[in-house]
């Protein structure tokens, strides 16, 4: 999902980065007042970090014959919420743009979009929404971190197809386009992420059931 | 079935989906980034894209560029380590700081 370097028109590039920034300083204060608060959460939030640094690190075969990568910010968007993935989520974009000409200074706007907000929005309303229809905490957990990977790349290839329609075809073709090479790669990778978010979840809530232990992690109990 | 047991299911699943294109036959192909593909279908209908910004730093070659990624997950993983065998020790009360 990193849109590279230069490949977005400054326009695009710059609305995106309108669009990120409320989030990123919401999340900051959000970040900030989580510490003073309850500072036995920052274990976890390290953790959370942590995990979208390993699963973003790793890209994966799909069946589609291509490579991509994980995010792994459903976990950190489940316990805390989505805001504070924003800020997470650009830490990871950052050390990739500058280290590893993965992504760019120019499209960091636009990824952040993508892969801090949008893809924790998803996965913590699927959270919220599997939770309150009766679905079990590992299912819930399961739902929100595959569906939130899936519209992390969704939304790349609406920002490729905003900014590249299609000659022929326009927008909507575009988007069929960059879709395929995006979002149906993904679909296997999605599942694999919601799988290793709920054993990382587990291993992280220690023991017991994962029931409570979300909300101890989250530092709000404890 | 208990938790941990579970684990290791979910664990095998999840590998068993990330090595089935390499192994099943009829699937499979030259496994490159979906980040190149995407940069390649927009050079097919916008032939002639020029990238307007170059990143400021690129690592020199394909084993550097291994080593930094190897490096970010390994950071990641052993940061997530620590974490899990706190939280464990805590709660076997080994952990009396």
């Amino acid at each position: 999902m990193h849109i590279m370097e230069g490949y977005l028109p400054a326009s695009h590039a710059v609305g995106w980065f309108a669009a990120s920034a409320p989030f990123v300083v919401a999340g900051a204060i959000r970040l900030k007042r989580i510490v003073a608060e309850r500072p036995q959460a920052k274990m976890m939030l390290a953790a959370a970090g942590a995990f979208t640094f390993v699963l973003s690190a790793l890209k994966m075969p799909s069946v589609t014959g291509s490579c991509s990568h994980p995010t792994g910010t459903g976990l950190g968007a489940v316990v805390f919420g989505p805001m504070v993935m924003a800020v997470l989520g650009t830490i990871v974009l950052l050390f990739q743009a500058l280290l590893l000409a993965h992504g760019g200074l120019t499209t960091l706007g636009a990824n952040v979009f993508s892969m801090a907000i949008v893809g924790p929005w998803v996965s913590w309303a699927v959270w919220r929404l599997a939770g309150s229809l009766g679905a079990s905490i590992t299912v819930a957990v399961f739902l929100a971190a595959a569906l939130g990977d899936l519209a992390t790349y969704c939304t790349t290839a609406l920002q490729l197809a905003l900014a590249y329609p299609d000659p022929a075809s326009g927008i909507l073709g575009a988007l069929a386009k960059f879709g395929s090479i995006y979002a149906i790669t993904q679909i296997p990778l999605a599942i694999a992420e919601g799988l290793l978010t709920v054993v990382v979840m587990n291993a992280l809530s220690g023991r017991a059931g994962m029931g409570d232990e979300i909300v101890t992690l989250s530092g709000k109990a404890e | 079935m208990g938790t941990n047991q579970r684990s290791w299911w979910l664990l095998a699943a999840a590998a068993a989906i990330i090595a089935a294109p390499l192994a099943l036959p009829g699937l499979g192909g030259a496994f490159k980034g979906s980040d190149d593909l995407g940069t390649e279908a927009i050079l097919a209908t916008h032939p002639g894209t020029q990238p307007w910004a170059r990143p400021l730093w690129t690592p020199p070659s394909a084993e550097v560029e291994s080593l930094l990624f190897a490096l970010q997950a390994a950071l990641g993983a052993g940061i997530l380590g620590y974490v899990i065998g706190r939280r464990h020790g805590a709660k076997r009360g080994d952990d009396h700081r």
